[in-house]
This record gives C-alpha cells, structure tokens and sequence, in this order.
C-alpha cells in the first residue's frame, strides 16, 4: 500500500512538470471540412457573394408559389392574413428612382416586404434559408431563384418571360424600388455613436404644464385579459379587474387597511391540451379557433362536419393529404407531422366544437 | 347564523377564491363596510365547511385578534414534506399570477412572435430564467447538446468546428447583461396602446451569463486582423437568423454563452448556445448558435434588412440601428395596479443603458414638473439592469408618475416627444421614452402619455 501510494505521488509529480501555462488550447476544436462548410455557409452577401450559380423562370416560380408559399402569402403574394403583404405599394416611378415614395410621410397603411426590400440578395438568401415556413432549407437552388423572379414579377419589377439568374441578378438589382432606401447614418450602430437626442436633466419647475395626450381606451380594457390574475394577489399592490369598468371611488383614509380578501388567483383557465396541439403543429397559423384566416375557423369546421358520420376518417385524410375547394381556392398542403393519435385528439376537440 | 368572530372553535382555511369576483372587486372599489364584511364571513363559513383545497387563509381581524395568529396554521401544527420531494424545484403554488403571456393581436403567429417578462412583480435585477421573455422568429426547439456544432469560418487562418465539450473546457467568463428586444415598447410610439408594464416593457431580461470570449474562439482560428471589418453569427433554427456584429464590438465583450444563471441556457433562450451581445438589441444575440463567419463587409440578412429596420420621416430606413439606449420604467405602481390604501409606498422601477453604467435615475410624481434622485440598489453594472427605489407617502390625489434614467456618458433618457420629432411615429424600434403611470385617485394606476 505504502508503495502503491508512492508511485502514485511520483506519477503526478511527473505529471505535473510536463503540464505548462496555455497560449492557446490544444486539443479544442478541430479544422472545418470543405463540405462542412458548404454545408452551413449559405449566406449571400449584397455584393452576391455568396450566391451559387443557376437560374430560375418566373413561369416556374409560379408553380412552386402556388405549391408552397400561397397558402400563407396569398396567390398574389398580397394577403394580408398570416404574414404582412409581400407585394404591393411599390411603382414604376419608384422603380426609376430607387426610392418608394409611399414610405415617406406616413401615406402608405402598412410596408410590404417589396417596399422595404434594398438589396435583391437579402430577399435571395431570404427564401433560401427560411422558407417555406414550416420546411425551410428545402427548396432547391433553381426554385429559390425562381421564387425570387415570380416576387418581382408579381411586383411589376420584371416581364413574365423573365428568367433571373447568377448572371444577370446584379443588374436586376438595379431595378429594385427602394434599393436607395437604406442608411447607415445613424448612431445607433455601435456604443460611441451620437444619440439623436439629449435631454436636459431639469429638476424642479421643468414642465409648464402637463396633460395627459392619450391613454388606453375603455373598450381596449379587457383586450388583455384580468390584469387583476396577472399580479399577485397580495403585496403593496392589487391587479385592477379589467373585466369590470374602471374603479371611480376615491380612496378613503384607510379603507382598504383591512382588505384581506383575497382577490382571484386563478390564471385564465388552461386551454385544452387538444388548442395547445393545434398551436404546436401549426394549425392555428391559418386557422384561427372562431375566425377565418387563411383557411375557415375552427368552429366553422366544427359545425359543418359534426353531424356526419365519417367526418373524423374524411378530415384526417384531408389533413395529412392537403385539400383545396372545399371552403374556397386557398389549398391546404399535406400535414405530416401529427401523429394519428394526436390529429385524432385535435379533430375530436374541432368536431366537438373546438371550445 | 353563528358570529363566526365568536367562535372558540378552529377557523378553518378557506378554498382559494370563495369570494367572486364581484365581491372582490366591489371591496377593491369601495372598501370593506359592514354589509360587505358579514357576507365575506358568511361566505367563509360556507367555504369552512365544505373544506376543499387547503389555500391560504382569508380572515377578518377580530377585537381579540386576528385569527392568522390566533389559530396555528396546518404549517405550524404538522410535519412538513422531505427533502427532494422537488428535485427540481418549482415555485409556490399560490404563485400562479406572473407568467410570460402574449400581446393579443401582437402577432398573428405563435412560432414568430414574442411573450413578454411580468415585470409588474418581480424583484432586484435578474430575472427568473423560467420568466425570461420569449423572441422567436421561426419557432423554437430543445436542441440536443451533444449534437450541436459551432463553426468559425471565413477570414480565419484555420475554419473550426467546435462541440459543446471543446467550448466547455475553455476560459470562461460570467456575466450580468440586460437583454431587451429592439421592438420594446414599440406599441408605445403613436399613442397608449397597451395596459400595463408586462406588455409596454416585457421584452426585457436580465441573466447572468456563462461563456467564452467571442475574442479567444476567433484567436484561436487565427481571424485575419488586417481585412476582418465584421462578424455574421447564425442561429441553427429554421430560421438560421442571421446578424452582423462590427468586428470592434465582436472583440469587445461579446461572448458566446451556454450559462444562464448557473444552469444551462433554456431551450427558448437558445439551449445549449447563444451569443450574447452586451448593449446591442436581442435579436442579436443569436440563439442556437451554430456558426460565426469573419468579413470585409456587412450582411444585410433578412433581420436587419427586411426586418428590424427604423423608418423615418423621410421615408428612408435606418439599417443596422444596434444599441439600446438609455432607458428605465416604474415597474410598481405601475399601469393595471391598484394602489391598496393612501399612505407610503416603495415606488421601484428598473434602469439600463446599452452604451453603460446607470449613473442616475429621478423621479417624478408630477408628471415631470418636479424630480427627485432614486436610491440605486447594487451592483450597478455595465449594460445591467439597476434597480431603483424611492420612498414615497401617497396622498390620495391623481399622480403622474414618471422616470428618468442618466447613464455614465451623461445621456438623459427623453421624453416621447423629443423622440418623435426626430424619429417620427413609425420607426417600431428602438423606443426608451419616458414612461408616465396615472394613479388615479381611486387608486387605479393606467398607461398614459402627457405632452
């Protein structure tokens, strides 16, 4: 034992001068492989570096948009319901200018993606990396090419027959509408730019007089839910039910002292474990509960199909298959993702009126 | 009906909730009078004898005293549970009231949109990691650590790939850091649009973070020194966000984080890697950090060129708008409060700059006429929050409270209007305006803005 203990001394005796204060760590990391690299370096510079060769027609654009991208954007890449609008508010004029006029002075209701777009790489490598919304990174090179051209052809930016490619996207570039419309000159880019603005820090009399401008409406009171279940419900404060009107008593000398009620603690009553399935597989994105969004409510499903007697196996079908014409034109792609038991749990709960 | 007051017997606990919210909220508004104090017993006799779920006791003080004290609780009178009964513990069960939650008609997506922080309730600076607002922009997901890779390409002299257990053997650093959305408050910028502090301030955080110098991984891969100008760093979500970080600030403080408050990152805070960007906006601070590319030249990737993009009057966008400015808001009271009685109060609040150290903070409770110093509470950090607190005697008349943030390069946090005649009202990002909290003389607290 003695000797076991010994040699064990000398073993980290020795072991301890071969060690050295580090200057850099070896053994951490290991060189990137070319293919890693290509594998994850996608990115696309607005210098277009970056961008693989190949080319993509707008005609094919059309077929992939209507494939993949229209049940979320629109058919014309206007719709407004699950994304802001892609196409729209831009001009020929500003096509010639570079500049979208209907972003000054506040004239335009909402920004499309085509008005505040600069640089035709961003809306590239865009699509690229992030659609379509629930698969993204599965489109092939030509189709990320293509989907580009439909967008500026919906746009009016390019002619029908126009095929954008490597070769030719710079100088597509040039006809982007706002590609003029971006600064940098600002100081809010790094810690020792110059803020727009410097108060004083006034301390007595600074204000002449003060007036309240705006506060939240009373219709605009509940839209939050209890505020009095979003605080605790004991502590220097209560939360205010704003499911009832706005309290208009003034305050007694302490007549809340002995307030040691306890007002509501219940959060908002769970949703169902069926809602919640909805929600993590992507069916409430189109489908609102009781609104029609891109495709109908919920409940509208609900009360159409609860009296007949094969709806469960003839929605289950449509929803792993995708469907079209039913409700209108906009079609719905093929669900994959839910198991059978969980799509069964979702379908009952909209059968049963999706409460 | 026996005077429950004149019992001898036990008082029993009461199910949460045996008072309706009618009655609730008719004793918030008007107080407790006879009639309402003989229901209350009445309603609490009901509920004793029914004895469902033990809950906390509602009593009423008698003349001997009150019954919280004159009768043991359960707690006082019973063994307790054993250790490891929560081998991961979670908070009180009568802490159900302070969740993230949603800004109804924010967003009209799940996987791209925000829950914010309950700032109303919570204490001191660090925010509870299972309270930490939420940003997705394609959905999250709970990465598997031994899986995740982190690349370093680009203008370096070796690309390299790095697991977690390369990451996790080298020098690390801890760190207190504020996060906050670039799109904080941006409901805020035309009018009143929100109700309480959660929802016009809830896309703030702050952690203590664990990682390693972004400046020790890009040394180690040799980056070029003389032709590096920028850093794009890319999330591993479907999403793959994407943003560029100037090469001065990427060596600076920046490092790249798997701690949060001495456990790992939770999976909606990027599990098991972010970036974490001191100052600058969140999106920024990539989560599931997969690569950093070294460049001459900026990006201009779809979340700071689509998105996340300022525009101004003049119909231009500002692009690349980084830095979260100074800024501080009374967390209580604060909008959807209400205020318990007339007398003291703590009013408390939080404080922050993306360019430093919080050097001040005033209060008004005149809607800004008037200021008064806040205590600043410790540790006062670089780009942290601070928290602040000032002692104040309510006197039951309408109040406008405000603050008012200083940080160490002497920038004074402005009020709505200075920012807007720059800015506009339609610029989203970006807004650390003045905040102003009306306490009614009811002693409702709403979201206001004054002139």
């Amino acid at each position: 034992m003695y000797r076991l203990i010994n040699s064990l001394l000398l073993t980290i005796a020795l072991a301890m001068t071969h060690g050295a204060w580090a200057q850099s760590f070896p053994n951490v990391g290991r060189t990137a492989t070319s293919a890693e690299i290509a594998a994850w370096d996608i990115d696309v510079r607005p210098d277009f570096k970056g961008l693989p060769a190949g080319s993509g027609s707008v005609l094919k654009g059309q077929q992939v948009w209507d494939e993949k991208c229209a049940s979320c954007h629109g058919t014309f890449g206007e719709s407004n319901e699950v994304f802001t609008p892609i196409v729209g508010g831009t001009t020929k004029e500003d096509i010639a200018s570079g500049r979208v006029a209907a972003l000054s002075g506040n004239k335009q209701p909402q920004r499309t993606t085509l008005m505040k777009l600069a640089t035709l790489s961003t809306l590239w490598d865009y699509i690229r990396r992030a659609m379509p919304w629930t698969a993204p990174k599965t489109l092939t090179t030509e189709e990320v090419y293509a989907v580009t051209a439909y967008i500026l052809y919906m746009g009016e930016i390019v002619p029908e027959d126009f095929t954008l490619s490597d070769k030719n996207i710079a100088e597509t570039q040039k006809l982007i509408p706002n590609r003029h419309g971006m600064t940098a000159a600002h100081g809010l880019r790094d810690v020792g730019g110059k803020p727009d603005v410097q108060a004083s820090a006034c301390m007595k009399d600074c204000a002449a007089q003060v007036q309240v401008k705006s506060s939240l409406p009373e219709v605009a009171r509940p839209a939050h839910g209890n505020l009095q279940q979003q605080n605790r419900h004991y502590g220097a404060v209560r939360g205010a039910d704003t499911l009832k009107p706005v309290l208009v008593h003034a305050m007694g000398d302490g007549s809340r002292r002995d307030m040691v009620v306890q007002t509501a603690a219940t959060t908002t009553a769970a949703t169902s474990d069926a809602a919640a399935l909805a929600k993590q597989f992507g069916c409430l994105a189109c489908h609102g509960i009781a609104n029609k969004m891109v495709g109908p409510a919920l409940t509208e499903i609900g009360a159409r199909y609860q009296s007949q007697k094969d709806a469960l196996p003839k929605l289950a079908e449509r929803v792993r298959k995708g469907s079209a014409g039913n409700w209108g034109n906009t079609p719905m792609p093929a669900q994959t993702q839910p198991s059978d038991a969980h799509l069964t749990q979702v379908l009952n709960w909209i059968l049963a009126g999706a409460k | 009906m026996t005077e429950p007051t004149q019992r001898r017997g036990r008082l029993r606990k009461a199910p949460e909730n045996y008072v309706d919210d009618a009655l609730a909220s008719d004793i918030t508004g008007k107080g407790l009078n006879a009639e309402r104090r003989d229901f209350l017993r009445r309603s609490f006799l009901a509920a004793s004898a029914s004895m469902a779920a033990v809950s906390s006791v509602a009593t009423a003080a008698t003349a001997e005293g009150d019954p919280s004290i004159l009768n043991l609780p359960e707690h006082s009178v019973t063994l307790g549970k054993p250790v490891v009964t929560n081998p991961y513990g979670q908070p009180s069960k009568f802490e159900t009231a302070l969740l993230r939650r949603e800004s109804p008609g924010l967003t009209r997506v799940g996987a791209a949109s925000v829950s914010f922080a309950p700032l109303q309730g919570l204490f001191g600076i660090i925010t509870p990691s299972g309270l930490h607002f939420e940003r997705h922009h394609q959905g999250w997901h709970d990465v598997d650590p031994t899986q995740h890779r982190l690349m370093i390409n680009g203008l370096v002299k070796t690309p390299k790939v790095y697991t977690m257990d390369d990451l996790m053997r080298l020098p690390s650093v801890s760190r207190m850091h504020f996060i906050e959305c670039g799109a904080n408050t941006a409901m805020e910028w035309g009018n009143v649009a929100v109700p309480s502090v959660q929802y016009t301030h809830g896309m703030l955080s702050c952690s203590e973070f664990t990682g390693v110098p972004l400046s020790t991984l890009l040394d180690d891969c040799g980056f070029d020194r003389g032709k590096a100008k920028f850093i794009l760093a890319e999330g591993a979500d479907g999403s793959s966000m994407t943003r560029t970080i100037p090469i001065t600030r990427a060596l600076d403080d920046v490092f790249v984080a798997w701690g949060m408050n001495g456990e790992m990152l939770r999976p909606e805070n990027g599990y098991p890697l972010r970036l974490v960007v001191p100052g600058i906006q969140g999106v920024s601070w990539v989560k599931w950090l997969r690569r950093i590319e070294v460049g001459d030249e900026p990006w201009a990737s779809k979340d700071e060129a689509l998105h996340y993009v300022d525009l101004m009057p003049d119909g231009l966008h500002r692009q690349y708008t980084s830095i979260q400015e100074c800024k501080s808001v009374i967390t209580t009271p604060s909008g959807g409060q209400v205020l318990l009685d007339k007398g003291f109060y703590n009013i408390t609040g939080l404080a922050w700059s993306g360019r430093g150290k919080i050097r001040r903070v005033d209060v008004s409770v005149d809607g800004g006429r008037n200021w008064r110093s806040a205590r600043l509470e410790g540790p006062v950090l670089d780009k942290c929050l601070t928290r602040f607190n000032l002692d104040w005697v309510w006197d039951g008349k309408p109040v406008i409270l405000q603050s008012r943030a200083i940080d160490d390069t002497g920038y004074v946090q402005p009020t709505f209007n200075a920012l807007r005649a720059v800015r506009g009202t339609r610029s989203i990002y970006h807004n650390n305006a003045i905040q102003s909290w009306l306490v009614a003389e009811s002693g409702e607290v709403s979201n206001v803005q004054v002139n």
